[in-house]
This record gives structure tokens, sequence and C-alpha cells, in this order.
């Protein structure tokens, strides 16, 4: 038939419009019915909506550690003899040190006035007869000393000195809190795993109803000579289409969660005296999101239709 | 064109529609396919399309042998052939239009391509002012009308119709197989299953005919081996 053979380019030109076609076609199916559609796209963008929620809080509160990492202290304990006047000189040669910005120098009286205040043991410290707390020094490391490993050379530099008794870097918290953290985001990796396959169940249902809808159809088109993949094409671009909303609306709902938070976030990071802002989704999360939601889509439609299509046969 | 060879076909439980069916349809012939009900009219009609698979024998369509042709280049072998059912198949949510260009738009053809094909065959069908309707505002024969321009506008080689007329008056029915006629005068191998006979006598066309599964005889044509 030399009327159908019009080059490459012709063929090309009508396979994309083909596909372009049933692009927007099965786009118009699915706002045919917008209660459905938006039922089904509204529990995917949940189960989408969940774990990139968790992810985007969980990055925010390690934002907030990272600023608590550079606030580690180090905790000096001198010996216990060791006179004022050589605990200020020993605090005076540390602040010239390039990794320290501040020293703060904490007598024995100081230190026991503070724990005989926040401690509630007043009397029981009246019976002791001499104190026996040492004097400590607080030193600040500088700023950007975040690398563990810096931060403990440092350490051990201080316990070298000939004063100190005990270097003790305050800094266990934050590494709880960092393990925590880590926790909570194997725990998002978790939820995300089964939501994602969560996502791809209620499209491939979804999809395997439409299948079992238009089974006239298929019976029809493959009597006439339609190809799997030309069957196969509008179900896989209802996937997508469920695929790529279910994530535009999960994003919605992220976004507007994210900024029904942000007012109490920001006051209470206010009352701390910090100028923490509730960061949003950056563009790799929400790429994720996106790409995820619509490789799902398509997934799910693929196992559904690769399962239901070679049962529907003319007969 | 279609050349059977000792074709047989026993469904799974047993039940044998077709045993030992030979016979031969010239390319450009026009014939008709008789036999009361479950005699194997529609059975030797799917084994055709590949819609059925025989148990035994050889199905041979524009020389090709249809037990050599794979899964998945049965729909290509259908696009050459067009196929009428009696309950017309059409769908119901697409227009006139639409139904008669699905198989253009399957085997790829241009907009404009589509559009010129689809209106000659609805010319040919005498519904070329319907394409915009819907097949469920279309009378009986009116929709088997668009069933048969949706089988020609391919323009396949062979057409293959199952009780055409099965739903339709006599009038009706006459008018199906001129149109029928039609094709055939321009070279289209045309075979219909039917239980018409005073329709089919009135033709003049050659007979084959199905009984229990077996060809009992053939008038008006030569009987190939």
């Amino acid at each position: 038939m030399a009327e159908t053979r019009r080059g490459d380019g012709g063929w090309l030109h009508n396979y994309l419009l083909r596909h372009a076609q049933t692009f927007f076609y099965s786009l118009g199916q699915l706002s045919r019915s917008p209660m459905s559609t938006l039922m089904t796209t509204a529990v995917i963008a949940i189960a989408l909506a969940m774990p990139t929620g968790l992810h985007v809080l969980l990055k925010n509160l390690q934002g907030v550690l990272s600023g608590w990492d550079s606030a580690a202290q180090i905790s000096l304990f001198l010996e216990r003899d060791t006179r004022e006047t050589a605990a200020l000189g020993l605090a005076e040669r540390l602040r010239q040190h390039p990794a320290i910005i501040g020293v703060e120098y904490i007598s024995a009286e100081q230190a026991m006035a503070e724990f005989r205040r926040l401690s509630g043991f007043g009397d029981a410290l009246d019976a002791l007869e001499e104190n026996p707390l040492p004097p400590v020094l607080v030193v600040q490391p500088a700023l950007g000393e975040q690398d563990p490993a810096a931060l403990q050379a440092l350490v051990d530099e201080l316990r070298a000195e000939a004063t100190v008794d005990l270097a003790q870097l305050d800094m266990e918290w934050v590494e709880r809190l960092y393990a925590l953290v880590e926790i909570g985001k194997r725990g998002v990796m978790i939820l995300a795993t089964l939501l994602a396959i969560a996502v791809m169940l209620v499209v491939g249902n979804t999809i395997r109803l439409m299948i079992l809808n238009r089974r006239d159809e298929i019976v029809i088109i493959k009597l006439i000579g339609g190809t799997d993949a030309f069957i196969r094409r509008p179900f896989l671009y209802t996937g997508f289409w469920y695929g790529i909303l279910g994530g535009l609306l999960a994003f919605m709902m992220v976004e507007s969660s994210l900024l029904v938070l942000s007012g109490p976030v920001n006051s209470l990071a206010g009352l701390y005296n910090s100028s923490f802002r509730l960061g949003g989704m950056d563009l790799a999360t929400t790429g994720t999101l996106l790409g995820g939601g619509l490789l799902l889509g398509l997934l799910g439609s693929w196992l559904a239709v690769g399962r239901h299509l070679r049962a529907i046969e003319p007969s | 064109m279609i050349r059977f060879s000792h074709v047989s076909k026993r469904y799974p439980g047993g039940f044998e529609a077709l045993s030992d069916v030979s016979f031969h349809l010239a390319a450009g012939e026009m014939a008709f396919l008789t036999g009361h009900s479950g005699a194997g009219k529609s059975t030797l009609l799917k084994l055709i399309a590949l819609i059925e698979r025989p148990s035994g024998g050889q199905v041979l369509v524009n020389g090709q042998n249809l037990n050599k042709l794979g899964r998945w280049r049965i729909p290509y072998h259908r696009r050459n052939i067009g196929v009428i059912f009696q309950d017309h198949r059409l769908l119901f949510d697409r227009t006139v239009y639409d139904n008669v260009a699905l198989p253009l738009i399957i085997a790829g053809h241009g907009a404009q391509e589509v559009g010129r094909r689809v209106r000659a065959a609805l010319d040919k069908v005498g519904l070329l002012g319907k394409e915009k309707q819907y097949p469920i505002t279309l009378s009986g024969g009116e929709q088997q009308r668009v069933g048969i321009a949706r089988a020609v506008v391919n323009k396949p080689p062979l057409l293959l119709a199952d009780e055409p007329t099965g739903n339709l008056d006599p009038e009706l029915s006459r008018e199906i197989m001129r149109i029928f006629e039609d094709f055939n005068r321009v070279g289209v191998s045309v075979l219909i299953a039917s239980h018409d006979h005073n329709l089919i006598r009135s033709m003049g066309h050659r007979v084959i005919a199905l009984e229990h599964g077996r060809l009992a005889e053939t008038a008006g044509g030569l009987t190939h081996g």
C-alpha cells in the first residue's frame, strides 16, 4: 500500500501524534468522571504526602540540630587545688587559640552556688565540710568546628593541659538526637516504601476496573487488528495522569500543611531567641515527589494492564 | 484467498465443531456459508480471523499459513480481513465517524487520510450524512451498515460476515447483500455465513454448506482440495 508508506518522517509524525492524542484523550476520560478521579487522586496524594511531609519535617529538624552542633561546649574541670590566678591565666591563654572563640571561668564557689540553686540539695550541701566541686572553664569552640573528629582533637589537646583534670565535650545529647533523627529517617523510608506499594496497588486496581469496564471495547479493538501496545497505551497514560496528579496534590497538601505549621513554629523559635524558620520543600524533594508519583502511577497501570489485558480475547 | 485443508476443530470438553473440512475460496470470489445453527459456520469464520486455532489441518489465508502465525502477528493478520458481526459490535460511546475511523487509527494513518477514507466508506454504505451521530440513534440496518463501513475502510482484500442480516427484515437484508456484491465487484473476496436460504438462493453465488461440522455440498462453484 503505497499511500500509507510516506517515509519514516511521516510514520514517526503519525506515531507521535497518536501518542499526543492518547495523552490528552486519557486526561479527557478522567475529567469526564471528576468525582471518582478526584477521590482516587486524593488517596494517592495522601499516601505520597505522608512520607514527604515527614521527610521535610526531619530535614528541618536536622537544620536545627546542625545549628546546635556549633553550640557544642567543652567543659574543662580543673584540678581542685588550682588557684584562681592560674585558672584565669589558662583561660586567657586559651582565648588566643584559633579554634576557640570564648572561654568562661566558673570558680568552685560559683559552681557550688549554681548547683545549690538548681539541685535543691541546699541543706545536704551545707553538711559538707568543704566544696567538692572543682573550678571549671567552659570553652566555646570556633564556629565551623562541626567536624566531630576536629572537635575531639581539640578536646584531647585541652585534656593535655597540666591543670585540666577532665575535659568533657557536651555533645552527647546532640548525638543522641542525631541518632533519633537517623531512626526517624529509616522510619520515613519504611513508610515511604509501604505507601509507594499502596499507591501502585491503588492505581493498579483503578486501572483494573477501567479495563473490566471497557472489556467490550477492548474485544472490538482486538477484532479489528489493534495491537496489545495500542490497547495498552490509554491505560498507561491514565496511570501516568493519576501519578502526576497525585504528586501535584501531595505537593499542595505538604506545602499547605507547612504553611499551617509555620506560624506556631516561628513563634516557638522566637521564644528560644532563634531566627529559625520552617523550610518548605526544596527542588530535590519536589522532583522526587512528582517523579516518584509519575513512576508509581505508570508502574501500577503497567502491572494491571499486563495482568488483565491478555485475559481479554475475542470469542 | 482462503484454503482449508483437512481442518478440524475440537473444543475443550470434546465437542467437535469442525471435522475434516477442505475447501478453497478463490481471490475475488463471493460465497455463502450455510448450515443450521451449530453446524460450525461461526467456528469456521473464527479460524480464518484467528479468533480460534484449529485442532488439526491447515488454514491458508492470502497464501499465509495461519498455523505459523505467532500471537503478536495476529493483529496485523486481522487488519487484512474486514469482519462484519451479526450484533454489529460498535462502540456506543463514539460517533459513527469515530467507529469507522478506528481501524485506520489502529493502523496509524494520518488525520487527513483518515478523514478522506472514512467519508468514502460511509458514502459507499449510504451513511455520509450521519457521521456525527451516535450508533444508538441509528436503526438496526443503519448500524449494520456502520459495521460494514468499518470493515471495509481499511480496504482489506477479504470480507467475512457472520449472519449480517440476522436481525433485519428481507428488504433491508437484500440491501445489505447488495452492498457486499458491490465490494465483490471491485475485487474483494467475500465469505458470508447465513442461514437465510431464500436470500442466498436469490443471489446465485457459490454455497458452502456445513452439516454437523462437515462439508455437505457445494453449489455454483468449484471445490478445490
